[in-house]
């Protein structure tokens, strides 16, 4: 089984995790910008934050032959705080580097005016930069939160094939479905989604457009329920190729989109022959 | 590698050398990149290549200006992902007659990080600027973070008795753990003597 978490905070995990992970069959991921469990107080904080994300997570990861990626933003809680949201001016320095795939996590935490403004100003971002967006959707009032968001990704004039809205439920998957967007499930130990719920999801409507992740961080999570979720599964009568399709062709295809992966692993081969994906554009050694 | 346009944003960076910003960060997914993302420290990769043929560019563009050509090279650095900044390391011994030591605070920031690749890019050449006892701790950092020491430029000939020292203290604290000392060390220790050599 080879995995493609397409959502996972590396920086709050240990080499234990990521040893793990490489055991059960993830080589690639994603980690997007988001806060760290506490408030940051300024700028700076977010810079040293983005420098791991494209610098020492990256070379962390490859120590276990794990292709790591990473999404940048300005993260919903924070735009809150007019202490952070001057680093919107600095994201264009992020947005042009190779292995930043997408702009995220935007989206709404608690549905506020400035939420508003920094997740719009994020979405023309994404559009400028040519990137796909990662919008995170709230705890609190989720379906509403949803909907706002796609009517944001509607009216900034994205398409909606370039956008995953995540952390998605039985109750909110249908709207972000019908949109066109993709849809992205955390799967947890308690909360959010669990691997049984998963699969009847996936048996109901199909594999298209599904991003399945562990959202790993500082929290109670775990970072093998991506890999759980894949035995889950083939126990529910899926075969190998549907497990294939949700934990990497999947992935590969919504951050292919980027033109930004750094997926070098022989297998990726093959996922180079999505359409507007360079990841082997590089000269071959 | 696409060499034709390289040859163009060489030719656009000499012309307008702000444009560096830009081409910097894109050289590798648009001119030419070795794939992977685990290479070893030392390893000869297209995209080092391509950006240091750009930072060359830029220093024939700002050939009249050092600070200016310091100001851009420490801005790249600054807001640099791991690759970028292993090609400034690297680009540093070619622009050194215009730099001078302008930028032996990119080798410090360097030396200080644990990444191998990092670490590597930084023994170079123009870390002939280093201080004795800087450029003996980025040897000796080598050693800790599995740089190979032929990637020490000048190591045989700036290599004193105080290094011998520092590196003979590192192989007993490595014997006395039970571990090996790394083959690439043993010409910098002394020749063992019936009191030092091990039973």
């Amino acid at each position: 089984m080879r995995i493609f978490d397409p959502h996972i905070h590396m920086s709050s995990r240990t080499t234990d995790d990521y040893e793990a992970m490489a055991a059960a069959g993830v080589k690639a991921l994603v980690e997007p910008a988001f806060w760290l469990g506490q408030p940051r107080t300024s700028v700076d904080s977010f810079v040293d934050y983005f420098d791991a994300l494209v610098g020492w997570e990256r070379f962390r990861a490859s120590q276990f032959g794990i292709a790591h990626h990473c999404t940048i933003a300005l993260n919903p809680k924070e735009a809150n705080d007019p202490r952070c949201t001057p680093v919107l001016d600095l994201l264009p320095r992020y947005l042009a580097k190779d292995g930043v795939v997408a702009v995220g996590e935007v989206g709404f935490d608690s549905m506020t005016e400035d939420e508003e403004k920094a997740f719009s100003r994020q979405l023309d971002l994404a559009r400028e930069f040519a990137l796909p967006a990662l919008v995170h959707t709230p705890h609190r009032d989720k379906l509403a939160g949803t909907r706002r968001t796609l009517d944001l990704v509607e009216a900034a004039g994205i398409e909606p094939g370039m956008v995953v809205v995540d952390h998605l439920n039985e109750v909110t998957v249908d709207v972000v479905d019908q949109a066109g967007a993709w849809m992205g499930f955390s799967i947890y130990p308690d909360t959010k989604m669990d691997p049984d719920r998963m699969v009847a999801i996936l048996q109901r409507r199909g594999l298209d457009r599904v991003l399945v992740n562990s959202a790993a961080d500082w929290g109670r999570s775990d970072p093998l329920r991506t890999r759980a979720t894949g035995e889950a599964m083939l126990a529910a009568g899926f075969t190998e190729d549907d497990v294939d399709k949700v934990l990497w062709r999947n992935p590969v295809e919504f951050f292919g989109q980027s033109g930004r992966l750094l997926l070098d692993v022989p297998e990726a081969d093959q996922g180079a022959t999505f359409a507007g994906n360079s990841l082997l554009r590089g000269e071959r050694a | 590698m696409n060499q034709t346009l390289l040859a163009e944003w060489c030719a656009e960076i000499e012309a307008d050398p702000t444009r560096v910003r830009t081409r910097f960060p894109a050289a590798a997914r648009e001119i030419g990149r070795t794939p992977g993302t685990s290479p070893a420290p030392g390893e000869d990769r297209v995209e080092d290549d391509v950006r240091v043929r750009l930072l060359s560019a830029l220093g024939r563009g700002l050939a009249d200006d050092a600070d200016a050509l310091s100001a851009e090279v420490h801005d790249l650095y600054r807001f640099g992902d791991a690759d970028e900044r292993r090609a400034v390391l690297l680009g540093l011994g070619h622009l050194q007659a215009a730099l001078g030591d302008r930028a032996v605070d990119l080798l410090h920031d360097a030396l200080r990080t644990n990444d191998p690749r990092l670490v590597a890019a930084a023994v170079g050449t123009y870390a002939a600027r280093l201080e004795d006892a800087a450029w003996r701790q980025a040897v000796l950092k080598c050693l800790f973070v599995g740089v190979p020491l032929r990637l020490v430029a000048g190591l045989d000939v700036r290599a004193d008795d105080e290094l011998r020292r520092m590196v003979a203290d590192y192989a007993a604290e490595r014997r006395a753990a039970g571990r090996e000392v790394p083959a690439d060390a043993l010409p910098l220790l002394p020749v063992p003597t019936p009191s030092t050599r091990e039973s």
